[in-house]
């Protein structure tokens, strides 16, 4: 140790493994430090499970057991038909009323989304061809009402085809028939989008929002001033942040994958491989993501803010995750193609339930790798070894 | 008496001073609520608008073109493609190009002529499957008022049996009817837990607590100096949610103010006790900022905003009983939708008080108990 | 040695300016020109905000001067700050530990970071851990560490490969005199036995005394250049001792004589006080029989400074229109007062009275237990076990208006940094009960009393350090308390801003206000009426400053001082007990 000489400067056996040797002890640094912090915990895996319970159990757009007031003002067997329909139907708990005064008491006070309402000359009007089933919803949850109307219809439909079945001439087929088929998910079950869907929340989580937060942290703890003068350089920072966290993102994910195949039993008809792949490169872009933010903001609270509402929300509501982009107006629209969270759930709603599909996978990773490689540009840009 | 007055109005009064003197939180006090209803009151819809499909009509006859003009003409679809062979189809649909294909076979019209049943095929791109659904009902729809007017032209009896739908509240089921006066309690929430959570936190973090606890200021004067402005903050936020929906979005509104606000004040109070227990819990503000993060997921989820309660299992169902903002929706729907008075809301409104007598007096305890 | 062409930092005209939120634009450095030749100890001397972390986060390569040049081991910092990073060594003011990352991983991923090879470390970190005392704790968790052993851990850190050149920015601040003597001795032990070249910026005054070279610098500007006795020459003849009246502590003389315009600076040393008179004949009215004394380095920098700039009017004060108390009756009583956290016991059964009127001084190292007590004092942690009586009630279990009496300055900034001067006396007033016509008088004597009325509109948070000291003394004086509790108010002030803080407690005890003060500058136990001397919890001295003095080993070359007193009293505790060097703050 006899190190006053200037012009000899600390010998480095090879400039390679210094940087390797210094990119790994940063990775171990953080590993630690978010496996002994119980917010990075909280965030990286207690937040997905939870998650994934809440969107695989909780939340379903599918309508089960929906209650309905069956007014029938006069028994006939015309009318058993239809009520025995609504019965057998696992969409309804229908309960039968006889008059439209009590079916709508029970409207009124919400305890039915719906009323199907059969009159007393039903029976006979069937025979003259002028029978009219009246059929009223609770408007108030516009999207469930829909969806029970479709339910409705269709019960309606079920009935009067036993009724033709036996001969009677019945309801509804005019002379237009629409036959209709959902592809990719013929019983219309929500979780299969749902839970897919989730993985795109996860990932903007731990990759945009905790990556955001960590390194905002270093800053205002002031834990880099010592580290920049080190012969550590700006990209080998970033590296220990971006490894970590994305496999902190890429556990999430598997947690997502499990819970989808063996909890909700949603098919993934594209390969494992694809759906891993395109899965890595939006993690990368979501840390990206974070790391830039926070290279910009250096404040937890300001970094946390922004990367909340620039990337978990959009995530949320502008991904054509939940809500289809495709009704939204021209303006939003134009504006989800800047949206990385679009993307990719583009490919994962494709390489779930339709399969390896290259037309939509290309391109959407194609942007994707763009948008990756344009945020670390930017990042590297601004992340320099300088305070304030 | 007095003292207690005069101490709790100038805890109130630095609160409103430290938040409107910076003008960063003053940007955040209002820009968020104001964008965030209007970025979810346009993305937020289970409607539909210019959905593309696609048409494969091997007829090329006036009734499917009679038929098309209707899909055409609805505003609901926006025609993207005439396609010419059937291995177009999944082409199509895969690419995401089209939500929907209908196909109309070679002999429509010769079939309606003849009086039989025509059949045509519809395909939807089921990777939303909500989606999906409501395209076929729309779809359905067209077809019905065909399928009438069809037979009105050709001297064709009626059906024996036909149907009549009609929604109560919400005449075309436009989702935005519901969703928007949603937002005023889910953003309401998200703004008042967020802000409310970080308050004590961020005076612990700073030290000024301790500061405030060697004054003779008592801790329940500390709970009701920080409820008092947030409740404030809170309705006001809610205000500006509520113009918007009201000016811009132009909901119909059919019931009352007054009700709607005797609903929105238990509902900031529920919520500003929820944010200062929180914060009465945590250490430091990265701390509040993400346990209130963790809460307001299941807060949103479970509320009924995008999937109806009644769908959930009972388990989630139950735990839905501690969630003001599910209360808030009742409230806010009801109110706009249904007119109803404050007398229909009083099951909505005693347990979101009661959620505020349990965390309000418990966050004023911890204020001086929590264990360092 | 190699032959050295240029020196080990070179800087000529180096301006830095920097904007403040409000976009009101601060000059930083102005016009500095320095020289830092090879080997040996450098000194930056300053009071706050004199530029002194600014200049050495510009040699680090962290800042860029807006003018001039700046070369460290030959190479242009602006141009290459890489180079100059891979060869040099920097402990920042507050070292960033990884606070969950134990003391041999932060270590470790500082000798990663520089390229440490394991043989290399083999040899190095026995030595590092042996010169730090920090072998025992390689386990424990940086965050749990005390004050002092975090700062040597950063030492650590920062010496785990030879440094061709070493930037020390105030290592020492808020470290108790114990292991700033061990991180002195760390450091001197590397210039001594390696030839470091060390450059150390620090506003203790008898810590740049040590250095062979000093830079004094002041308000952005470098004042004065040289060894340290050419500092030292400028009081030449004007450094005296005064003996106060029998019976009367030498702080009340001393607070006369700061006040006396033929005194440059004095504080009391040894029950007397020292004193430099502005010129070596000027006139001292205020004490009675003077005698010469050898001038040191703190005397001439006090003397220089005082040339330099304005240093303000007095700060003697007054509490207001109260009357004085009567002196004699307990203030504050502490009887075997227990606190623990888990297994850990932080108070360990102090006693202690205070009475009205009294200075009383509450001394220990990093994590003796002195805030702990503080907390509990004010109420705000319970007491695991044993009284404490304040103005004769537990303030913890007492009705919430008998913190009335007391008034508390946290050791931290504690007011609303958001709201402006004003705002916060208001608040405070109304904290309190204060209203009408009583709170417009307290506010505007506040504002009188502390010289607050010029920046009374300024948020408090942009308040120069001096300034916050002062609105937290007023806030916690706006009630007139009878006693004051005082949290490490002058840990990390500057000398003049001591003086001052002083000053005012001097004058408040006057009017009968009791004030229980910790500290761990040494000297400061001379304005003390009594002090106890804390360490792991446990009291392990009590009495006035001359009791206290009397525990000091007799020294050939100077009279003993507290701090000499205070560092034999400490470890012949840890002796008998066999402690291991230190323990982890609560």
């Amino acid at each position: 140790m006899s190190g006053n000489a200037p012009s000899s400067p600390a010998p480095e056996p090879s400039r390679h493994g210094g940087r390797v040797r210094r990119v790994r002890a940063l990775i171990v640094k953080e590993s630690r430090q978010i496996m002994r912090d119980p917010s990075s915990i909280a965030l990286g895996i207690v937040m997905p499970v939870m998650l994934i319970l809440l969107f695989g159990y909780a939340l379903s757009l599918d309508v089960r057991n929906a209650p309905i007031a069956l007014v029938i003002e006069q028994p006939s067997k015309m009318a058993s038909e239809v009520a025995a329909g609504f019965r057998l139907s696992p969409y309804f708990d229908a309960q039968t009323v006889t008059s439209m005064a009590a079916a709508e008491k029970l409207m009124l006070a919400h305890e039915v989304d719906g009323i199907v309402h059969l009159r007393g000359d039903f029976a006979r009007n069937v025979n003259d061809g002028d029978a009219i089933v009246q059929v009223l919803l609770h408007g108030t949850d516009a999207n469930t009402a829909r969806i029970i109307e479709r339910y409705v219809l269709g019960a309606i439909g079920m009935a009067s085809q036993r009724l033709r079945d036996e001969g009677i001439p019945v309801v509804g087929n005019g002379p237009v028939r629409l036959e209709s088929r959902i592809w990719y998910n013929e019983n219309g079950n929500s979780q299969y989008f749902l839970v897919p869907g989730l993985i795109v929340l996860i990932m903007t989580l731990t990759g945009a929002f905790l990556t955001a937060l960590v390194m905002a942290r270093e800053w205002e703890r002031g834990t880099l001033e010592a580290i920049f003068v080190t012969p550590v350089r700006a990209s080998e920072i970033l590296l220990g942040k971006i490894v970590p966290y994305f496999g902190l993102g890429m556990v999430g994910f598997a947690l997502c994958v499990v819970a989808a195949q063996v909890l909700f039993h949603v098919p993934l008809r594209g390969s494992f491989i694809v759906l891993t792949s395109v899965s890595m490169l939006y993690m990368l872009v979501s840390v990206g993501f974070g790391l830039f933010v926070s290279s910009v903001a250096k404040s937890q609270f300001v970094a946390s803010q922004i990367a909340l509402i620039a990337s978990f929300l959009p995530a949320m509501l502008l991904s054509g995750f939940l809500f289809d982009i495709r009704s939204m107006p021209v303006a939003l629209q134009i504006f989800t193609h800047i949206l990385p969270a679009r993307y990719f759930v583009t490919l994962l709603q494709t390489i779930f339930l339709a399969g390896d599909i290259w037309s939509v996978i290309l391109p959407a990773t194609a942007v994707l790798a763009l948008m990756a490689s344009l945020l670390f540009a930017a990042t590297l840009r601004a992340t320099r070894k300088k305070l304030a | 008496m007095r003292d207690s007055l005069l101490r709790v109005a100038s805890l109130v009064r630095k609160e409103v001073l430290a938040l409107m003197r910076d003008p960063r939180s003053r940007v955040i006090l209002f820009v968020p609520p104001l964008l965030q209803s209007f970025l979810f009151g346009y993305a937020a819809t289970f409607d539909l608008n210019h959905a593309p499909y696609a048409v494969y009509d091997e007829d090329r006859s006036a009734a499917s073109a009679d038929l098309l003009a209707r899909m055409d003409g609805s505003g609901v679809f926006e025609r993207v493609a005439t396609i010419q062979q059937s291995s177009d189809i999944a082409r199509l649909i895969d690419d995401r190009d089209a939500l929907l294909v209908l196909r109309i076979g070679p002999d429509f019209e010769r079939k309606l002529s003849a009086g039989q049943q025509a059949d045509i095929q519809l395909i939807a791109d089921g990777r939303n499957s909500n989606t999906a659904g409501t395209a076929v009902s729309y779809v359905t729809a067209i077809v019905s008022g065909f399928n009438a007017d069809w037979r009105a032209a050709h001297d064709m009896p009626d059906p024996p049996v036909t149907t009549s739908v009609r929604a109560w509240y919400n005449g075309n089921l436009e989702t935005s009817w519901n969703m928007i006066p949603g937002l005023i309690g889910t953003i309401t929430l998200l703004q008042v837990l967020m802000l409310t959570a970080l308050s004590v936190a961020r005076e612990r973090e700073d030290g000024t607590f301790d500061q405030l606890l060697v004054t003779p200021i008592r801790p329940s004067e500390i709970m009701l100096g920080k409820a008092l402005p947030s409740t404030v903050i809170g309705l006001i936020q809610a205000t500006i949610i509520l113009l918007v929906a009201q000016l811009w979005f132009k909901i119909p509104f059919a019931g009352s103010f007054v009700t709607l606000y005797a609903g929105l004040i238990p509902f900031v109070i529920a919520s500003v006790g929820i944010g200062l227990f929180v914060s009465s819990l945590v250490a430091n503000m990265q701390q509040a900022m993400l346990f209130s993060f963790i809460l307001l997921m299941p807060f949103i989820l479970l509320s009924g905003l995008a999937t109806p309660i009644a769908n959930m299992p009972d388990v989630f169902q139950w735990m839905t009983l501690i969630d003001p903002l599910r209360y808030a929706l009742d409230i806010t729907r009801r109110v706009y939708l249904e007119g109803a008075g404050l007398g229909q809301l009083i099951g909505d409104i005693w347990p979101m008080l009661l959620i505020g007598a349990i965390t309000l007096p418990i966050a004023a305890w911890m204020f001086r108990n929590r264990l360092t | 040695m190699t032959e050295n062409p240029r020196p080990a930092i070179e800087g000529h005209g180096i301006g830095k300016l920097f904007k403040r939120s409000g976009g009101e634009i601060v000059t930083a450095l102005d016009d500095v020109s320095l020289t830092v030749e090879h080997g040996g100890l450098a000194a930056l001397v300053g009071p706050d905000g004199a530029g002194k972390t600014t200049l050495i986060r510009l040699m680090a390569g962290l800042l860029t001067a807006d003018t001039g040049t700046l070369t460290v081991l030959g190479i242009d910092i602006a141009q290459d700050p890489q180079s100059v990073q891979d060869r040099i060594g920097y402990m920042p003011q507050k070292f960033g530990l990884y606070e969950d990352l134990s003391v041999q991983e932060n270590l470790d991923l500082y000798a990663d970071l520089h390229g440490v090879t394991v043989e290399e470390r083999k040899r190095t970190y026995p030595q590092l851990m042996d010169m730090t005392a920090l072998g025992p704790f390689a386990k424990r968790q940086a965050g749990r560490l005390s004050g002092g052993m975090k700062q040597k851990l950063g030492l650590a850190c920062t010496l785990v490969r030879a440094p061709d050149l070493l930037l020390l920015d105030e290592p020492t601040v808020g470290v108790d005199p114990l292991s700033r003597r061990e991180l002195w001795e760390i450091i001197l032990h590397l210039v001594r036995e390696q030839g470091l070249t060390v450059l150390i910026s620090t506003s203790y005054l008898d810590e740049a005394e040590r250095c062979a070279r000093t830079v004094v610098m002041h308000d952005g500007k470098v004042l004065a250049k040289g060894p340290p006795d050419s500092i030292t020459k400028i009081a030449a003849g004007r450094a005296f001792l005064a003996s106060p009246p029998d019976g009367q502590p030498a702080r009340q003389l001393q607070a006369r004589l700061l006040d006396d315009p033929g005194v440059t600076d004095a504080v009391p040393q040894g029950g007397r006080v020292r004193l430099v008179k502005t010129s070596a004949d000027a006139d001292v009215p205020a004490a009675v029989e003077l005698v010469a004394v050898e001038p040191r380095f703190e005397d001439g920098f006090m003397a220089l400074l005082h040339k330099a700039a304005d240093t303000g009017k007095s700060a003697s004060m007054s509490l207001g229109q109260t009357a004085k108390r009567h002196n004699g009756e307990t203030a504050v009583e502490v009887d075997n007062l227990v606190r623990k956290f888990g297994t850990f016991t932080a108070v360990d059964h102090v006693s202690f009275a205070v009475k009205t009127g009294e200075i009383f001084g509450l001394l220990g190292p990093n994590g003796a237990g002195k805030t702990t007590t503080f907390r509990m004092l004010c109420g705000l942690l319970p007491a695991s076990d044993g009284t404490l009586r304040v103005a004769g009630v537990d303030l913890r279990k007492a009705r919430a208006s008998a913190r009335q009496r007391v008034g508390y300055v946290a050791q931290k900034f504690s007011l609303y940094g958001q709201l402006s001067v004003i705002q916060n006396l208001e608040f405070f007033a109304g904290a309190y009960g204060l209203s009408g016509r009583r709170r417009k008088e307290r506010i505007a004597w506040a504002m009188e009393q502390f010289e607050l009325a010029e920046l009374a509109k300024l948020p408090s948070g942009q308040l120069p350090g001096g300034y916050r000291q002062r609105l937290a003394m007023a806030a916690a004086l706006l009630h007139e308390p009878e006693i004051l509790f005082l949290d490490e108010p002058t840990s990390g002030a500057d000398p003049l801003a001591r003086r001052e803080f002083w000053q005012r407690i001097t004058s408040l005890a006057e009017e009968g206000v009791t004030a229980i003060v910790t500290t761990h500058f040494m000297e400061e136990a001379e304005y003390c009426d009594r002090v106890i001397i804390l360490d792991a919890g446990q009291v392990l001295a009590q009495g006035t400053p001359a009791e206290i003095r009397a525990h000091a080993p007799e020294s050939e070359d100077h009279e003993p001082t507290m701090e000499d007193a205070f560092i034999a009293v400490v470890e012949e505790a840890r002796r008998e007990h066999g402690r291991p060097g230190e323990r982890s703050a609560a």
